[in-house]
């Protein structure tokens, strides 16, 4: 936590209301997002209850289960959201557009578009997780088929969450992370999962603080719970009789029509405050001017998109249950760039996101007070550009003489801290040697140097390009790691099968994993 | 009846201490500078209808949906005498099940003292000798620990299996192993009650006078596997959870010391007035973290007390704000209206220069 955001934290308790802080918009927000409130059932391993999906806040479509312990009917729930879920990735699919390559010495295409799925929290991410898990090996031939849409969809949830940990990356977003990235309450983090309570101090209705609002949105019985869990108390009192009532209608289709009628009107009843609640939080989110790097991380996005449809369409198989050594370092290095990269991005994007930055020491603004835009260097081989600047700034200077800096305004330049010169004032006179971003003669283009009067940030935070590292093949994953794939069997985890079959037969009507053994 | 006791009884109205078990002995262990909980806990106030009664109610309800899940997996687990149990546990040990084992179920219907003193003399006398003995599983023993000066009954639905040489704790949990992996906050809490069980266990060896180690502080923790029902079984470690514990319990046994800290008339008694049970609160220190949401009943009194207080957003949010412990003492020092303490003269320069950058920066953009 920086100080500035605990900062805010602290004007929110003291205002009543949530505090910006970011000044634009760092996520990308589509104009359809497909919205999903999904709610599982307690105590079970992820089975699904109902949700309430659709890309507009008047297309709700409520999908239920009625007997979340039966498995068949899980994978009914699973064909049914994939004939929302598939068409509507499917959409973007149309249109493509080339992208150079290799300094233009060759060409790739994407989609314009990608979709967007948006939950309410993170625990809705991890629900969409495991139910890519428990879906995408699953085979619509053999012992326990499902519809052929199953295992699709639970390749294309996988991607997504796998997507959702990738910084910067809009592809699925749970609402309390977008919120929280633009706003802060007067709660602790772990209050703010709770989506209800979140808006209630970003939008305390009229006549509250923000702390009351907060307070009234946890009562389960007047706000539902955001899901995936349910509340116990509606569990117990009208959920369980709602099911029994369902199964003991079995015989009778008439009944069986009410009571399932009953249990999706039930059900309504918890996802509806949720599905309001998150076409609210779309709605401001969609007030905040999008920062100017959001379009290019949209653009990693819509690659992504691109490459697993391409991928899915020439008959690649699912993801791994379990990363090999080399694709997981491949991964967490891919990760830390890209966590690198987006917090740079968000600080040039964004003054209040520099502020923080500022008040670590890691970047200050100052004035220009004085330019030579004509300096030349030529104690080298041959002569260079090299104009210099000074700033004064009233901030602490903690950069170190031969420090490389960046302006966020002329990303393309470095500029080399030559002389820091504390004045008896309070000010700081810092002296730049620049060079990049000018062209290659020896005189600057009018603009590539700042002038005097300029006020401007300098940094030593680089949205530059980061090499990516070099990775050996999977077949020469080195002895530490675990050898070659496939040279010792059953490996992880002893006491386990190779290949992760379950052991022994499967238990009569037990919901255990035909389809693991993808071949 | 000592004057401690006494004084306990007068605190709860009189009426009989909330009966422990391994959750809410657990549940001590977080949060352990709180005088409040160590004084409630210790008298053995029922916490839940203490919220209640002061108009903050506690939401720590169980779904039935979770419960039957629980109870339909242990049994199936433990049907036809264990024998599916015996053979995951001993695969995890690394160790032979042998080719039979001895079943006792601890858990028949007689009252609490028999069934203690029936684990008691069963558990001692099965008390491992070496690795030739063969396997024995010991169902719903009783067991029992010495909470604040009392005697508290465990009623563990575990089992304590005796395996080459060594009891292990046995806990059947129904969150699900998926992949390797399940919820690390689940398997946490699951780690710090079968610490509870160990600790019991050990000290019931140690009275008879047996080597306390011969309970292993590896538990076995068996758990759904991946979606279906067929379980699997893990190690845990609890050395750290049980040196926790014993630090809690051994502070909770000095509650004569927190008691004389705390007022002559504090009470705790629900049948008093809700101003009254609210203003006796207030005199006994609490320390609220949002964590507290988590486990402790009388969290959202707590919290509610707290507001206006950095710590109650977190304590990483009280530490970026230099450890300033009120909101209006940030935000004084802030703006600068107050001149701060020498201590806070850091802190105040942080927060000043964080203020006016935060202005200069909303003030840009607008």
């Amino acid at each position: 936590m920086s100080t500035l955001r605990a900062l805010a934290k602290a004007q929110a308790v003291a205002a009543g209301v949530a505090q910006p802080v970011a000044t634009v918009r760092h996520v990308h927000l589509h104009e359809r997002p497909l919205v999903l409130v999904p709610l599982a059932l307690a105590g079970e391993a992820n089975a699904p209850l109902a949700a309430l999906v659709g890309a507009a806040p008047d297309e709700a479509k409520l999908l239920i289960v009625p007997q979340p312990r039966n498995r068949s009917q899980r994978f009914a729930f699973a064909a049914e959201l994939a004939s929302v879920v598939l068409p509507y990735l499917d959409a973007y699919r149309g249109v493509s557009e080339a992208v150079a390559v290799d300094r233009g010495r060759d060409v790739r295409h994407r989609y314009v578009d990608a979709p967007q799925l948006l939950v309410p929290n993170p625990a809705g991410i991890s629900f969409l997780r495991l139910l890519g898990r428990s879906t995408r090996f699953r085979r619509p031939d053999g012992e326990y088929p499902v519809h052929p849409s199953v295992p699709l969809l639970g390749r294309w949830l996988t991607f997504f969450a796998e997507r959702a940990e990738h910084p910067g990356s809009s592809a699925l977003l749970a609402m309390t992370d977008a919120l929280t990235l633009h706003w802060a309450t007067g709660q602790s983090a772990v209050e703010d999962l709770h989506l209800p309570a979140l808006l209630g101090w970003i939008e305390p209705s009229a006549g509250l603080t923000g702390a009351e609002a907060a307070a009234r949105a946890e009562d389960p019985s007047t706000h539902p719970p955001a899901g995936p869990a349910t509340d116990p108390d509606f569990d117990n009192r009208r959920l369980a009789p709602a099911i029994e009532a369902y199964a003991e209608a079995e015989e009778d289709p008439q009944a069986r029509a009410e009571a399932y009628a009953e249990l999706e009107a039930l059900l309504r009843d918890q996802l509806a405050p949720t599905w309001e609640l998150m076409w609210r939080g779309v709605g401001l989110l969609r007030g905040l001017t999008p920062g100017a790097r959001v379009e290019g991380r949209w653009a990693g996005d819509r690659d992504a998109f691109t490459a697993h449809a391409e991928h899915v369409d020439s008959g690649g198989g699912p993801q791994p249950r379990l990363d090999g050594a080399v694709a997981a370092a491949v991964r967490l290095h891919r990760l830390e760039r890209a966590l690198t990269s987006y917090a740079v991005q968000r600080a040039y994007d964004d003054p209040l996101v520099m502020a923080e930055h500022r008040l670590a020491g890691e970047a200050f603004v100052g004035d220009v007070t004085l330019a030579d835009p004509k300096r030349v260097d030529d104690s080298g081989k041959r002569p260079v550009l090299r104009p210099r600047i000074q700033l004064v700034t009233t901030e602490p200077v903690l950069v170190p003489v031969g420090a490389t800096l960046y302006c966020p305004t002329r990303p393309s330049q470095k500029a080399r801290v030559v002389f820091v010169t504390p004045g008896a004032d309070g000010k700081t006179e810092v002296v730049l040697e620049l060079s990049g971003g000018m062209g290659r003669g020896l005189t600057a283009p009018p603009g590539s140097v700042p002038e005097v009067g300029e006020r401007l940030c300098y940094t030593t935070l680089s949205d530059a390009y980061l090499p990516s590292g070099a990775f050996p093949a999977p077949e020469e994953t080195p002895w530490t790691h675990g050898g070659p794939p496939g040279s010792v069997a059953g490996a992880p985890g002893a006491g386990e099968l190779p290949g992760g079959e379950l052991p022994g037969g499967e238990l009569p009507g037990s919901d255990g994993d035909p389809g693991e053994e993808w071949a | 009846m000592t004057s401690s006791e006494q004084r306990l009884a007068a605190i709860r109205g009189g009426v009989p201490p909330r009966r422990h078990n391994a959750r809410t002995i657990a549940a001590l262990t977080g949060n352990p500078g709180c005088t409040r909980r160590a004084m409630l806990d210790g008298a053995g106030v029922d916490k839940t209808g203490l919220a209640e009664r002061i108009g903050f109610p506690a939401r720590f309800g169980q779904s039935r949906f979770a419960i039957t899940r629980g109870n339909t997996f242990e049994a199936q687990l433990k049907a036809d005498g264990g024998v599916e149990l015996l053979r995951l546990v001993a695969e995890r040990l690394g160790v032979e099940p042998g080719d039979r084992a001895d079943w006792t179920d601890l858990g028949a219907a007689d009252d609490l003292p028999a069934r203690h003193t029936r684990s008691r003399e069963l558990l001692t006398a099965a008390v491992p000798t070496g690795p030739r003995q063969p396997a024995a599983l010991f169902d719903h023993p009783l067991l029992s620990l010495e909470v604040a000066g009392r005697r508290v009954h465990l009623e563990p639905d575990l089992v304590a299996a005796r395996l080459a040489g060594r009891f292990h704790v046995v806990e059947i949990k129904s969150f699900p192993v998926i992949d390797g992996q399940a919820d690390p906050a689940k398997v946490s809490a699951a780690a710090t009650q079968s610490a509870v069980y160990v600790l019991a266990l050990r000290e019931l060896l140690a009275a008879a006078g047996h080597d306390p180690e011969l309970v292993s502080h590896d538990v076995v923790l068996i758990c759904p596997r991946d979606f279906a029902n067929q379980p699997v079984a893990s190690l845990l470690d609890v050395r750290k959870q049980l040196l926790v514990l014993r630090r809690q319990l051994t502070r909770m046994d000095r509650l004569d010391d927190l008691l004389a800290a705390v007022p002559a008339d504090f009470t705790a008694d629900l049948t008093a007035d809700p101003a009254t049970l609210t203003a006796a609160l207030a005199r006994v220190e609490a320390r609220y973290a949002p964590e507290c949401l988590a486990s402790c009943e009388l969290s959202y009194f707590c919290r509610h007390e707290a507001r206006g207080q950095s710590g109650a957003m977190g304590r990483p949010v009280r530490e970026a704000l230099g450890g300033v412990g009120t909101v209006a003492e940030v935000m004084a020092l802030a703006s600068g209206e107050r001149t701060p303490e020498p201590e806070q003269a850091e802190a105040a320069a942080l927060l000043r220069a964080a203020a006016r950058l935060r202005a200069d920066a909303l003030g840009a953009s607008a």
